[in-house]
């Protein structure tokens, strides 16, 4: 067993390089129109197409069999699948068009009906006496080890081609995909676009067969390019990522299918590219749950600490001394004396208070620019609130709380070039303090 | 720059001086026009959208199409631009069939229309304005990147070239837009709704720089929502509700009796006959 794992793992073995590099490039073509698939919002049209096929499989194997033929013929079969996956993309299309049948409903009525065709073909087929038709559960559930070295060249060589059209379309697709009435337009000719498209798309799902199989053929043309959305917003980086992943998941699905060869390979395929999937999903820059929660955290962290500043500032606008007290915070704002003491020796850490005496506390001259500037972002929005969305004074702080955390510097400048127009102060003071001491609007210092 | 190899359509950065002839006898459609619409008729499915609109756009005016919620306005941008069947009548741009003269149109679509989530910065879609000039399989070449960031400078967002377009505000999205089409160089822009949902400051420089395409000679139809602020923006009026209600020059035809035709009752009897009508068949 161990010799046997360790020949397949280092590619050792013939049959397990032809078929790695078969379903690697299956993988990749996957994975390179996938994108485009799922940019258009087309993801469980490829499921619906890739039942389609099963009729057509059986039906070719009926027919090779009838003109004397062993029935086993790879091009053969896949031909016929890709007759009734066109056939079930018309009627797709057909539905979509000519009936109020809605979308969903009409994918499901082509996927149910074509499958349920296929299967009673099937039924018929092995009732046959003399014809042996088990080999085409292949196609159902996907089995790597019955594909020979010929097979393998073809899918290969078939993959490369869509490979190659996809990227030499990719501006035609990517306009299609983002805006088709631009596209309409400017001349491109949509609907030839589109069905070409859907050719590939039906290509792809056809040579996934054997590999794959019909019922999982879709998680290879949709997972990679989720995946890959996860790590960019460009859409070269992400249909490079994308076929990279639809390679590696292929791939070593199919290494660990030549272990574990009663497994169908199908399965172990999808389950590696959705491994790549779920780290995806944790990890990606654009999007994770872990960069989010921790870009999360990090705003709640730069929102209390802003609080605090500003807390801090009007205490001293109001008593006129430098010091402050921790328990002015607490008597004068609410805040929870344990969660003041919380902030405050945050704060000390980040170098922005610093402590005088046992009760007694100072912004450190880092925390004085940095107070000033949380003091003169909150007035110009609440300002930017009354002046030109006219909110009532009296309701304005609570809103420019929340706001002025998110704002950037690009609106900022903005505010001030508003602002600036109107009032010659920036900042201005606090319109709730009228009655505060004249110097009490302070200048930003 | 670019090689036009359609037949030869008017410059788009000059103004045209074709002649004038009047047309066929009934209707006086001048081939000169930058947008003529014949006798068009639109539904979808049975129930007429645009019922026989038949009118000229005239060259070098900023035209606002006005009417209310459902008066078929988008729709009449969409038949201009060829991209929904018509039942009846044509549209033709300087007199010549649409096919030949697609770069002569420039389209700001609605901002709704698209997925903002898609994985494209500011500069891809901006540069998408530019695909109908380069071929097949063509990448873009450098005068037309060119002229993509000269776009982006004239709507103040090159500073956020590089930026996913899901990371814009409803003003920059529309601004995007709007590069999009300047990039193209039409004479003709046709803008669905550019003031929708766009911050004062957005709608403001979206109005001078429609003033300024106006006075260089382009002509520019922005479907409009706003009536406040339709004598301000635009010097042409096309008031339509389902059927053109009248049209002409802002201070002649935008008088409070048209406003009550194209918003008030009496359309609406005209409306439901017709869908009577349709129901019928």
């Amino acid at each position: 067993m161990w010799e046997e794992a360790w020949r397949v793992f280092t590619l050792g073995d013939y049959n397990t390089r032809v078929v790695m590099a078969g379903t690697g490039l299956l993988g990749l073509a996957a994975g390179v129109v996938g994108v485009f698939l799922v940019l258009r919002k087309r993801a469980l049209l490829s499921d619906a197409v890739s039942h389609a096929t099963l009729p057509g499989v059986v039906l070719a194997f009926w027919v090779s069999i009838a003109l004397g033929m062993t029935g086993r013929s790879l091009p053969v079969l896949l031909s016929g699948a890709a007759v009734t996956g066109l056939l079930g993309m018309g009627a797709i299309v057909a539905l979509r068009r000519y009936s109020p049948i809605k979308d969903d409903a009409a994918l499901a009525i082509v996927l149910s009906v074509f499958f349920g065709a296929g299967i009673a073909l099937f039924g018929m087929v092995q009732n046959v006496e003399g014809v042996h038709a088990a080999g085409l559960t292949d196609f159902i559930y996907g089995k790597t080890a019955s594909m020979l070295l010929s097979d393998t060249l073809a899918i290969g060589a078939v993959a490369l081609g869509v490979c190659g059209i996809t990227v030499a379309l990719f501006k035609e697709f990517r306009l299609l995909c983002f805006d088709e009435a631009f596209a309409a337009v400017q001349g491109w000719p949509v609907l030839r676009l589109d069905l070409l498209l859907m050719g590939l798309i039906v290509l792809v799902t056809v040579i996934g067969l054997q590999a794959v199989g019909l019922i999982l053929v879709v998680a290879l043309l949709i997972i990679p390019p989720v995946t890959a959305r996860l790590w960019t917003h460009r859409l070269g980086t992400m249909t490079m990522l994308s076929g990279l992943f639809g390679m590696l998941g292929a791939g070593t699905g199919s290494l660990v299918s030549a272990l574990f060869e009663r497994m169908p390979s199908g399965a172990l395929i999808v389950l590696s590219a959705s491994g790549f999937f779920f780290l995806s999903l944790m990890f990606g820059t654009e999007g994770g749950v872990v960069p989010r929660l921790w870009r999360r955290a990090r705003l709640r962290r730069r929102i209390r600490r802003q609080h605090l500043l500003r807390r801090v500032w009007e205490m001293r606008e109001q008593t006129g001394r430098r010091h402050f007290h921790a328990r002015g915070l607490v008597e004068r704002h609410g805040w929870l004396p344990a969660i003041a003491a919380l902030e405050l020796r945050a704060a000390r850490r980040a170098g922005i208070v610093r402590r005088i005496n046992d009760t007694e506390w100072e912004l450190t001259p880092l925390g004085e620019r940095e107070a000033a500037r949380a003091v003169r972002n909150h007035r110009l929005w609440e300002l930017y609130l009354i002046t030109h969305a006219d909110v009532a004074p009296s309701h304005v702080d609570s809103d420019a709380d929340r706001i002025e955390h998110v704002l950037d510097p690009e609106m900022i400048r903005e505010l001030e070039e508003l602002l600036a127009r109107e009032r010659e102060t920036v900042p201005p003071p606090s319109p709730h303090r009228l009655d505060a001491p004249p110097d009490g609007g302070g200048n930003g210092r | 720059m670019v090689t036009r190899t359609g037949p030869q359509h008017p410059e788009p950065d000059k103004p045209g001086h074709a002649p004038a002839p009047a047309g066929p006898a009934g209707t006086d459609h001048s081939p000169a026009a930058p947008i003529s619409i014949h006798d068009v008729t639109v539904a979808y499915d049975r129930r007429p959208v645009l019922w026989d609109v038949d009118l000229d756009v005239p060259e070098g005016r900023l035209v606002g199409l006005i009417g209310p919620n459902g008066a078929g306005k988008s729709t009449l941008l969409k038949a201009i631009l060829g991209l929904v069947p018509t039942i009846s009548g044509r549209v033709s741009i300087y007199g010549r069939p649409l096919a030949g003269q697609r770069k002569l149109l420039g389209y700001v679509p609605q901002r709704e229309s698209v997925d903002w989530d898609f994985p494209v910065t500011v500069r891809d879609v901006v540069e998408m304005g530019l695909y109908g000039h380069v071929g097949w399989f063509r990448r873009l070449g450098r005068a037309h990147v060119r002229r993509a960031r000269e776009a982006l400078e004239r709507v103040s967002i090159s500073d956020l070239a590089d930026r996913q377009i899901s990371r814009l505000s409803g003003g920059q999205q529309q601004r995007v837009f709007l590069a999009r089409a300047l990039a193209q160089h039409a004479r003709i822009y046709l803008m669905d709704e550019p003031f929708a949902g766009v911050d004062s400051a957005t709608e403001k420089s979206i109005v001078g720089l429609l003033h300024e395409l106006r006075n260089t000679g382009r002509t520019v139809v922005c479907v409009h929502h706003d009536l406040q602020t339709v004598a301000a923006y635009f010097d042409y009026v096309i008031l339509l509700n389902m059927r053109v209600v009248t049209h002409g020059p802002t201070e002649e035809v935008f008088t409070e009796e048209n406003l009550r035709k194209t918003y008030g009752g009496q359309l609406t009897l005209l409306s439901s006959a017709a869908t009577a009508l349709a129901q019928r068949r």
